[in-house]
Parts: structure tokens; C-alpha cells; sequence
């Protein structure tokens, strides 16, 4: 988990993005991909997943997390009562919810040619590279 | 990685989480808030200073207390968050169903009135 923050940290923070929405893009990742290892991979530490961080002309950043699990069209995901959830004393339900609020748009696709769903998490921002950026070696 | 402290004052429990609460790590905070809410004490104070990153798995954890807390009458009151942190429990309103101040002394004072 750890890993895949600082990856894309590690990646964006090149661009002139704001703390809290890098952030927070960080964490709708981070929410996709612990759903993905609990319930497509059953915490199978053998198991992989794939990041793609791609950011286009300048205005949106998007995330495409690629695995072979059990796919989970994660647009049929239905909004849980927040109310509910704390009276049932549950922990979990609401990491999708976090991805909802925090995206524009959220794609679920599958390559029949590699075998893997492709989960496609879209923010729309408005970027710029970062001019205290050094030049590439 | 996260540590999670819990200090058992004279009138308060004191926990603080130093690190990062995600779905590998929130376990820690869910002992402690166990250990809290299952000693004798009416008030929990939860020290966020150190607290670098939050997200479902941990928001989860502090859901999950909210009706016990109620019903044994225990006051839980957040402080010293950052605002990073602080935006993850905006998201989904839960700045208004849990108490979240900025200083531990107002932590205290509020946790007395409560």
C-alpha cells in the first residue's frame, strides 16, 4: 500500500498540483487497490496489480489499475447509508464512496486479449509543470 | 507503518496514532480504541499530530465506535489534525458526527461540556 503512494507522490509531484488534491487522488487509489487485494486477490501477497498514471495536456490525471482478479464492475457500486453503516458497527463500505467524491469519472473495462479489467479513475485539474523541476538527464 | 499510543490519564484516555492509517494498519487503531472504550473511562481524547495519511480502513474504525460511544455515554474528541486529514473526514461528512478540535486543551474543555 505503502508502496503505491509513494509511487504516485513519487510521480506527480513534479507538476504544480495542489497538496490536498494530489492527496487525495493518492488516496482514491490507495482505496481501489486494498478493495482490489481483500476481495479479488484475498490478500495474496503472490498476486500483483498494475498502475498506470497518466497525465494529459495539462488538465487531467488518470489512473488505470490493472489486475487478473475477480473483476468488480465498479460502476454498478451503490452509494451505502452513512446512517446504516454506524448503527451495523461496520468497518468497511465506504472506500468507494471516497473514490466517488473524489474522481470526475470511474471506468470499468475488460481486455479480453491480456486477460485483465482495467479500472480507470479520471480527475479533472488543472496542472503545470513544475518549473523548479531539473531538466532531464 | 503506524504506532498507536494509549495513556490512561486521571480523568481521560489519551491515544495518539503516529503514521499512517490505511487498510494494512488500521487493526492498531481499532485495539486501542477497543482497549479505550472497553476501560472505565468516559473520556477518549485522540491525538492527531503525527498523523500523516488516513483513509477508509481508519475513518472506518472511528465509525464503528460511534453508537457504542453513545451508548456507554463516553465523549470521543479528535484534535491536532492536519488538514489533509481533515479534508478525508469532510469527504464524507464525518467532521459532523465526530468531534474534531485544534488543541488538546480545547480537546479537554470540550470533552468536560460534552
Amino acid at each position: 500500500m505503502q508502496s503505491i503512494r509513494d509511487f504516485i507522490y513519487n510521480t506527480l509531484q513534479h507538476y504544480d498540483i495542489s497538496e490536498v488534491e494530489l492527496s487525495q487522488m493518492v488516496l482514491a487509489v490507495d482505496e481501489v487497490c486494498a478493495n482490489l487485494m481483500i476481495h479479488s486477490h484475498q490478500c495474496n501477497p503472490k498476486e500483483s496489480l498494475e498502475l498506470v498514471i497518466v497525465v494529459k495536456d495539462k488538465e487531467s490525471v488518470t489512473f488505470e489499475i490493472r489486475d487478473k482478479g475477480a473483476g468488480f464492475n465498479i460502476k454498478n457500486y451503490k452509494e451505502p447509508c452513512l446512517e446504516q453503516i454506524i448503527r451495523e458497527k461496520k468497518k468497511g463500505g465506504i472506500g468507494l464512496l471516497l473514490v466517488k467524491r473524489i474522481m470526475d469519472h470511474i471506468e470499468f473495462s475488460y481486455n479480453a486479449k491480456t486477460s485483465r479489467n482495467i479500472y480507470r479513475l479520471h480527475k479533472m485539474i488543472n496542472i503545470q509543470q513544475n518549473q523548479t523541476q531539473p531538466p532531464p538527464k | 507503518m503506524v504506532n498507536v499510543g494509549i495513556e490512561f490519564k486521571d480523568d481521560y484516555c489519551l491515544i495518539t496514532v503516529d503514521g499512517e492509517v490505511d487498510a494494512s494498519s488500521s487493526i492498531y487503531l481499532d485495539e486501542a480504541m477497543h482497549r479505550a472504550v472497553e476501560s472505565n473511562t468516559k473520556k477518549i481524547l485522540v491525538d492527531c499530530k503525527n498523523l500523516r495519511y488516513i483513509s477508509s480502513a481508519g475513518l472506518g474504525v472511528f465509525m464503528s465506535y460511534i453508537q457504542e460511544l453513545e451508548n456507554k455515554q463516553i465523549k470521543l474528541v479528535l484534535f491536532n489534525m492536519n488538514s489533509k486529514v481533515y479534508k478525508v473526514f469532510e469527504i464524507l461528512g464525518l467532521h459532523q458526527l465526530l468531534t474534531i478540535v485544534s488543541t488538546e486543551e480545547e480537546a479537554k474543555v470540550l470533552s468536560d461540556e460534552l
